[in-house]
Parts: C-alpha cells; structure tokens; sequence
C-alpha cells in the first residue's frame, strides 16, 4: 500500500484541476463508504483522494415545486433522510437511501457515491432511474448533463469521463396523484447487499385509482440497474389488479438477466425481481392515492 | 405441577443478586485495553503471507526480495520452526499433535488450506511489513483440492497427508486416508429394538461450516529479549495455553515465557488455539524488536478454525406409546487439515438427551482442504442434536404425542448410563422439559396465521471442568482482592467476585475481581467449556476457605481463646462458647497487622464434577412464502443453570448462544469457490444476525445444583447454542409444510422447497383448475 495524496478544495474549479489527468488514480472522496474500503483491501490503486465534502456547490438540497430536487453529491443519506420535501413527494428515494448500510454508515454515505460507485446493486439508482432524474457533471470542458438511466454503463463503470466528477442531481417535480416506492430483498434485515431489487414510481388518475403513468426500475439482477418499462406498461390504465400486478412482474422476470452468486441463484433472483415489483407497485399506489 | 426450587432459595446474600460488573465502565466507556490496543517502544509491525491455493506442494521459497526492502527488519518461513516430534498434546478442548501443530503455523512441505501461513515478516509499519510479503516468491505444485466430507472419505479422494495415525474405534494404527478418527459407541442391540419398533425413522441431514465470528480479530505482540525472557500479549481464551502452545512450537521452557491476557473481545472456542503468538515471538527473536501481528477479517475466516461441516444419518425406532426402543447416528464431521476430535464430541452429545436401550453411534472425523477446526460453543452438538430433534419432531407428528410430552417421556435422568458410558449424576432435563411446557409461552396458542408455526428442540452440552487456581487476599480494610487465571469473557469478573463475597460474608463490590497474567496465579486451563464459573468459581471457594482458616487464629488471638472454639458462620467469625459479639472480616481486617500480618488464601483444584447441561428452546416463526425469508414472532429459551451466581450473565450467555445458534441455522455457512477458495470472507457475505434479525429472547432459568459444586454452579454458556438448529428446522418445517433437512434455512432454499411443493401440488391441480371460472380481480 503505497502513500497517497490527500485534498479536500474548498471550490469546483479547484477540484476539477485537481482531478483532471489524474486518470484513474485520483478517487472522489464523499462519504468514502466504498472507496476506502476498496483501496485498503487492495481493489483499487490511488495515487491521490480529492474529498469533495467542502466545496458549497456539491452540498445542495433544495426543493422547488416548478422545477423539483436539486441533491447535491456530497449530501449525505442521512441529511437527505431528514428533508421533509424529500420525504413528502419521493418517499421511495429517501426510503432507498435510507437502506444503504447502517444508520452510521448513512450519515457518511451519499446517493451521489451510491451512482458513482457504479454497483449493479445500488439501491438508490433504481428511484432515479423511474424519477427521470437527471445528474449534472462537470469537467474541464464545462457542464453536461447525463439521464439517471444512462449513468450506470456496467458492473462498477459509469458515462463519467476522465476527469469529471458529478455535481448533482436534479429530480423533476411529481405530477399530482405520484408517488413511488423502493423495496429491495436481503436475508437480514439491515447491513446486507440488494440480492434483488425494484423501484416503482406512478401517477394515478384523478379517480385516485387508475394507473395514469408507471415507471419501473429493477437492481441486482443485470450488470447495471435496469429500466422495465414493459411492466410499467402493465400497470399503465390499470387499478392493481392481479392480473395486472401479475404482468408487471412477469415483465421484471423477463428483463432480469442475473448471474448466480453467493447472495443468491439466477432462479431465486429472476424470481425475487417479480416478487418486489409487485409489491413496490403496490405500495407506490397506496402512498400515491393517500396523496 | 410446581416449578422446581433451588434447595438454597433464599437462603444466599450475594449469590442470585445483580450488582454491576466490576469491569462495566471500562468497557462501556473504550478504556478496556484489548489486543489491539498493545504498543510498545520500538514496536514493529508484522505480517504474513498465505497460501492462494486450497491444496499444494510448496517447491521453493524465496524471501530475498522480501529481505532487501528497505524497513524490513526480519523474515521468517517454517524452517525457523524446531523439528517437533509425532506427539499428541492436549489443547483446550481439543487435541493437537505437535508436528501438525507446527506445519499448522507455518506450512513446510505442504498448503493444506486458502490462506495457509507460508512466511512472516516483521517491518518499521504494517505497509511495509505487507509489500515485503507480497515480495516473497513461492513456487507451488498445484493440488486438486477436497472440502465435502463424504467426498474426502471416498478412495479415490486427495490425501492431505502421506501417513496418518489413525484411531479407529480405539486402535491407532498408520493409514492412507483423510479418515483420523472413528468413535463408536453401543448400547443393546440396535437392530433388534428397531425390529420392534412401531414407528422408525430414518433421515440423513447436513450442515455447512460456520465460524465463531467473533468481533474482535485475533492480535499478538511479543517481545524476546535477548536473554531469553518472553512476553505475549495477546486476546485469548486462556493465557497458560497460550504459553503452553508457543512453549511446545518453539521447544522453550514454560518459565521463560510470559503471557498477558488483554481484555477479549469474544472467542467461542476460537481463540484456544495459537496462529500469531508464535510468529510474533519468532521474529522478535530474529529482530530484538517488539513485534505486532493482527489478522484482517479475511485472514479470520479462511484461515482460523471455524467449526465442522457435517453429514449425518440418523436413525430413531419408537414404540406406540413414544418410547424410543432403538437409535443409531452415522456421521461424518469436517476436521480441516490437519487430525481433530470434533467428531468424537459429537458423538458423545448425540444421544445423551435420551434413555436410549439399544443404540449405535458411528462418528468420522475427516480431513479436507479448510483450516483445522476449532472449538465453537458445545463444539459438534448442534450438528449432531439438528437431526435428532428434527426426527423427535417428526415422531411426534406421527405418534400424535406433544413434542415436550415425547421428550419427557425418554428424557435422560441421574442413574442411568449413556452410550458412552458415564452414569449421569444429578442432572436437569426433566425439570427443564417441565419448566418448558409451563412457560407462558407454550400455553400460548401457537400461531395459527398461513405461513406461521411453533417449534421447539432440545440441546446438551457435556461441559467441561479441568485446571483452577486462584487467590485471596484480605485487603487491610477487610475488603477482599481476588486473582484468577481465567479470562474473562462473560461476566466472570463479577461472578467471581460474588462467590467470594458470599463464602467471605463480604458485599460484591467489597471484592475486587482481576484476570491475572502467567506470573500472577498458578496454572488455569483456559476459559471454555462452560467452566470458569463452575471450576475457577470453586478455587474461589477454597481460596476463600483458605483466607477463612488463616484467620481463625486471628481471631481466637483477639478473643484469647482456643482457636478450635471459632467458627465461621452466616458471614462472620463465631465463638462456640458464647460471650463474643460475632466479628465480621471486614472488622478483623485493621486488626491484621497486630495479629500475624497478611493473610491470603489459595485455591487449586483439577475440576472433574461438572454438571451437563440441557436446554430448550421455543420459537414461533413466520416464512414469507415469496421470498422464503423467515422472522421469528417470539422466542424462549429454558435452561437447567444449576445455580445462577449473577443471573444477568446467565440470561446474557443463552441470549447470545440463541442468538448464535439462530444464525448457524438460517443464514451462515461457508461458500467456496471451485479451487477451494473461501469467497464469503467478510461479514457482508458471512451473515451472522444483527440486532434486528432476532426478537427478544425470553429467557427461564431452571435451578438444578450440580451436587459436584459448593455453590451447585453448572456450566451454562455453550449448551444454548444447540437447541436453535433444530428449532428453526423445526418451527419452519411447519410453516411451509415441506422438512428441510439442509442447513442454513436461507431464503433462497426455503424458497425453493416452497416452489418444489407448490409445482409438485400444482400438477395434481392444474386438471381442476381448468374448468375453474377465473376469480374476479381486485382493485
């Protein structure tokens, strides 16, 4: 294990000349819940850590009903856990956040790492991914943008380019009548690893009871988070009913395409995909009809 | 029927009381000082490399470059290590033969399992101390390697060894085979008491490797001067078998070693056997530096004994009316790479719950590519009683007989003889089967709601009592000092203290309790078969006798009479003949100094009148029938404690034996890879239950004094790890309605058995079905 230098700027600009050319050896320190344990375990080499924790622009948290959330990389779980607009109009995203590890562990972890760190399992991207979210990067040739769907590219890879570090990420308002839901399998009850997992956000009809939009998201299951936009096609015009319930989870299963490890077999996982898309539907539905 | 009553119930002062442990704050506020904690001037930092393959032959060495890095201070490999002869010793609970011991430490010719020492290095930090490991070059001959245990038992298997000695039901002898020990035990004939038998059962179960898990990783620090004196610090479960181990490994003589035990952070029979002690003191040796060893998580798993694997067959014959007429147990238990007896312990547990007439045990301790298994709490119980109380249940199904019904009615009681010989003494199955059925929580209903049921199982543990020292002092206040050499790992600080304030008529917090170092107490076998508190709390008891006898004299000087006339009774020193007020030791304790000076008592005993110990175990449970995730709604634990010197640490000790029993049975096992290779090395994927994965553990303490114990104390820690397998099995077997005979029960297999169930009734169904009218959707 070799030294490495350690930088915590205090702006952007300093950050991102900092991080460019640094390559791979430069890593984006926020709550530092996977990359330190990546580097002390070996995993990953790093010549330098750039803490972004101080830099103003990266601790947003703001809600505004034109325009939505604004949630800066550096926000914690724990922080965003506690924002009552958050809780109020995206409770399945603050509900994935608020899964990830322990409650400790939430006080450091961010759902900017969570997306950057690039895991199939991550638990917040699922809720971004049906959100619609769209994250805001900057690098040395200026600010761009990158859908939720697209920033995930494969097992522990991401759309950041050499040099880019993401800024935030921005959450368009909720229709009236939407809410969404996260539910994910464990084996135990906290400190675990998403064995499979699914995200559900909806907008019912004025009726309170038909499904007017549904998007569907599902995790652990394929290389990257996965967009099932054929269940939430299924769910679309209906009022969750079992058959309806039963085509959306059929259409988790299809798209599911997972290996088999120690957390659990393709069988039981392609199985579990249907499981939680089920029921993350249908608690979206209650909570978007208790609206 | 009444609850059973302690024969001395309310006749104790301190005994059954709740002070606050003695070492509480310390820990509750971080001072406690564990291994890590240990610094030293001049300290260097070591490491180790290991083995990458599960199974080969080593073809060369090469520490050179690891020698030339800048910062490294000393290199060790197995050739540092003294030749030792082909010799069995004693270890704890177990065994070790010293020649294995020391190519244990560090492997020579042969890796016999991931993560195998190969060479250690000593460096001014720990990152160099790793790179310069990294650097050693070890050339391998790569051999397929065996972890199942019935795989390992077939001709054809790898050998882990050229020539073993072998003992097969009694007789050693030198084999080619993984096979190092078969233990065979008979009772009647088994076959005819199953030709006679209305009812037989026959059912084969298995059961995957786990780890004790304990949270502290393992740490030593040494420090050889070059005049030969040597000290250890380390977290261990008994500094003398530390001494002892590294003494035999590195041929020193016990007196010039010196062990400090720091505070432990668990060990559950993990921390019996020695891994860094004698590396550390190797290469303080080699670099006159105080020298620091930790192990990673990683390194705890694929390389410190986890407890066995196991195959079984167990076989019960009942007659109508319950009683079991015959049974016999074939298994097959993992010992790791190197000779253990594991097994044999397995064996010796495996019918004892029962009067069993006619009965056959066949046990095989086997070696296969894994690290050499280590004791575990009640070590090789739980695998054994998993599948006997599995098949109780079934019987009991069966016969239409309550479950506790049918174990009263064959439960093991004084007189009677197991089928390992021994005559059992006074012992508590029967009232702790009673306390059981008159538990709030078996008069409750069961749970009743789809998916839901109620199990219960039984377990035993035979406990151990072996070597004690400990000493009194009387303070010149009269308060009182006690040393022990027993680590203290579950409040036996306080319980200590407690014995002796009650033999001394002292309060507990007059007494201080302290774990003393290899040069402060005679030798004391480790803390681990449930028997600190039985053996070292009875060399309490003679130390303080001895303190009492001392001070007789004093007190007839006081009195100016014989010193035959005083007797120490109800907590104070008594004249036979009247006419003295009764002195109490804190009063004679100022007037030490006029009448003879010091006075401090000594206790040693080799303990050999422990009390086994049974339990059981009550849990409603409910399975998510899409997931196959199980949560437990209520769980009980009854146990005969003997007696419960500070019944806080009792309940203490069963709520985490249940906790870790509810864990070996739903979610841990080892997971290799095809090479042999542990892939779950970190508590992500090893999962041991957090604290919201069990309920509240209700716990019923049942009082049946170990007549072989001044205080009736039996040992209680290990017995409560047992009876949670085959109460889960047992509890989820009901909810889903299919018997799992596997373990763990982890969502993904329970799942499973649910899916096998439903498609092999859904085939039946299907053909009704079609003429089915669909079921209107809900909204």
């Amino acid at each position: 294990m070799k030294p490495l230098q350690f930088s915590a700027p205090t702006s952007l600009d300093e950050a991102l000349s900092l991080l460019s050319g640094a390559g791979d050896g430069a890593g984006v320190l926020s709550g530092g819940t996977d990359l330190i344990i990546q580097y002390r375990e070996g995993h990953r080499a790093l010549g330098q850590m750039v803490d972004i924790k101080k830099i103003p622009e990266l601790n947003v948290l703001e809600f505004d009903p034109a325009s939505g959330l604004r949630l800066g990389a550096a926000v914690s779980c724990a922080v965003l856990g506690e924002f009552a607009p958050a809780r109020r109009h995206f409770p399945g995203l603050v509900e994935s956040a608020e899964l990830i590890g322990s409650t400790q562990i939430q006080s450091r972890a961010t759902v900017g790492g969570n997306l950057c760190n690039g895991s199939p399992a991550a638990d917040s991207v699922c809720s971004l991914m049906v959100l619609n979210a769209v994250c805001i990067v900057a690098g040395s040739g200026g600010k761009r943008e990158i859908p939720a769907v697209e920033f995930m590219t494969g097992p522990g890879r991401t759309a950041l380019q050499a040099g880019e570090l993401l800024l935030e990420i921005r959450v368009p308002p909720p229709p009236p009548n939407s809410s969404d839901a996260y539910l994910r399998f464990i084996p135990r009850n906290e400190m675990d690893i998403a064995v499979a997992g699914a995200a559900v956000a909806l907008t019912l009809e004025d009726d309170k009871r038909t499904v007017k939009t549904a998007s569907t998201a599902i995790c652990a299951v394929a290389p990257t988070p996965l967009m099932v936009p054929e269940a939430g096609a299924a769910l679309t015009g209906a009022q969750m009913d079992d058959a309806a319930l039963d085509a959306a989870a059929r259409a988790s299963e299809a798209a599911a395409n997972p290996i088999s490890d120690m957390r659990g077999t393709v069988e039981f996982r392609i199985h579990l995909a249907g499981v939680l898309t089920r029921r993350a539907a249908v608690i979206a539905k209650n909570r978007a009809a208790a609206n | 029927m009444a609850a059973f009553t302690h024969p001395n119930h309310g006749k104790y002062k301190v005994i059954g009381t709740r002070p606050i442990r003695h070492d509480g704050e310390d820990k509750v506020t971080g001072r406690a000082r564990y291994g890590a904690d240990v610094h030293q001037p001049g300290m260097l930092h070591g490491a180790v490399l290991r083995s990458p393959h599960a199974h080969g032959r080593i073809l060369s060495v090469d520490t050179s470059r690891a020698e030339a890095l800048p910062g490294v201070r000393a290199v060790a490999t197995a050739k540092d290590l003294p030749e030792l002869p082909d010799k069995v010793m004693a270890s704890g609970e177990g065994i070790e033969n010293q020649r294995y011991m020391s190519t244990r430490i560090l492997a020579g010719e042969k890796v016999l399992f991931k993560g195998h020492p190969i060479a250690t290095v000593a460096a001014d930090d720990p990152w160099i101390a790793q790179d310069a490991a990294a650097l050693i070059e070890v050339k391998y001959e790569v051999l397929e390697p065996v972890l199942d245990v019935l795989k390992a038992m077939e001709d054809g298997a790898p050998r882990l060894h050229d020539k073993i000695t072998a003992t097969l039901m009694g007789k050693k002898e030198q084999v080619d085979s993984n096979v190092c020990l078969h233990t065979r035990f008979q009772a009647g004939d088994p076959e005819a008491g199953f030709a006679e038998a209305d009812l037989v059962i026959e059912r084969e179960f298995r059961t995957k490797t786990v780890h004790q898990g304990y949270i502290e990783p393992h740490h030593a620090t040494a420090l050889a001067l070059s005049d030969g004196q040597i000290t250890i610090w380390t977290s261990t479960q008994g500094a003398f078998a530390v001494r002892e181990q590294v003494a035999t490994v590195l041929k020193k003589e016990l007196s010039k070693i010196k062990v400090i035990p720091m505070e432990i952070g668990g060990g559950f029979g993990g921390k019996i056997p020695v891994y860094l002690e004698p590396l550390a003191v190797l290469l303080s040796e080699k670099s006159g530096k105080p020298v620091k060893m930790t192990m990673s998580r990683a390194d705890i798993f694929q390389a410190t004994g986890p407890a066995s694997a196991s195959a079984s067959r167990v076989k019960f014959g009942f007659k109508k009316d319950g009683t079991i007429i015959a049974a016999t147990f074939w298994a097959a238990y993992e010992a790791g790479a190197y000779p253990n007896i594991y097994g044999m312990m397995g064996a010796m547990c495996v019918l004892a719950p029962y009067k069993i007439p006619n009965g056959q045990v066949d046990v095989y301790d086997v070696m296969t590519n894994t690290p050499k298994v280590a004791a575990y709490r009640a070590p090789s119980s739980p695998q054994a009683l998993f599948g006997v109380e599995s098949v109780m249940d079934e019987a009991s199904k069966a016969l239409g007989i309550d479950p506790i019904e049918l174990r009263l009615m064959n439960a093991a009681e004084e007189g009677e003889q197991r089928i390992d010989g021994l005559k059992w003494p006074r012992i508590g199955m029967i009232e702790t089967l009673e306390a059981a059925r008159d538990s709030a929580h078996y008069k409750s209903p069961a749970p009743s709601g789809p998916n839901q049921a109620r199990g219960l199982a039984i377990g035993f543990w035979v406990n151990a009592g072996m070597q004690s020292s400990a000493t009194v002092g009387i303070n010149m206040d009269g308060t009182a000092n006690v040393v022990t050499g027993s680590v203290d790992i579950g409040g036996s600080r306080a319980s200590m203290a407690i014995m002796a304030a009650e033999t001394l008529g002292l309060k507990a917090e007059e007494v201080r309790p302290s774990v003393g170092d290899t040069d402060s107490i005679g030798h004391t076998d480790i803390t681990a078969g449930s028997r600190t508190t039985y053996a070292t709390g009875h060399a309490v008891y003679l130390a303080s006798l001895d303190a009492i006898e001392q001070m007789k004299p004093r007190v007839a000087k006081l009195w100016d009479c014989d010193p035959a006339e005083v007797v120490f009774e109800e907590g104070a020193f008594r004249s036979t003949k009247n006419g003295q007020e009764p002195m109490t030791v804190r009063q004679l304790g100022p007037k030490l100094p006029a009448t003879g000076g010091p006075v401090q008592g000594q206790g040693s005993l080799m303990a050999t009148a422990q009390g086994s110990g049974f339990g059981l175990h009550i849990a409603d449970v409910e399975v998510d029938p899409d997931t196959g995730k199980t949560t437990i709604l209520r769980y009980t634990a009854v146990q005969d404690v003997g007696t419960a010197i500070h019944p806080a640490y009792v309940e203490g000790q069963i709520i985490g034996g249940a906790t870790q029993g509810i864990g070996w049975a739903l979610n841990e096992e080892y997971v290799h890879g095809d090479k042999g290779e542990l892939l779950n090395t970190g508590f992500l994927d090893y999962r041991m239950p957090t604290t919201l994965d069990v309920p509240v553990i209700e716990t019923i303490l049942v009082e049946v004094p170990n007549p072989g114990h001044p205080y009736g104390v039996r040992g209680v820690g290990e017995t409560p790890i047992v009876p949670p397998l085959g109460t889960m099995g047992n509890a989820i077997a009901g909810a889903i309605g299919v018997r799992i005979r596997e373990l763990p029960l982890s969502p993904p297999r329970v799942q499973a058995a649910i899916a096998a169930k439903e498609n092999a009734a859904g085939k039946t169904e299907a053909a009704r079905e079609t003429t089915a009218k669909p079921v209107p959707a809900q909204s």
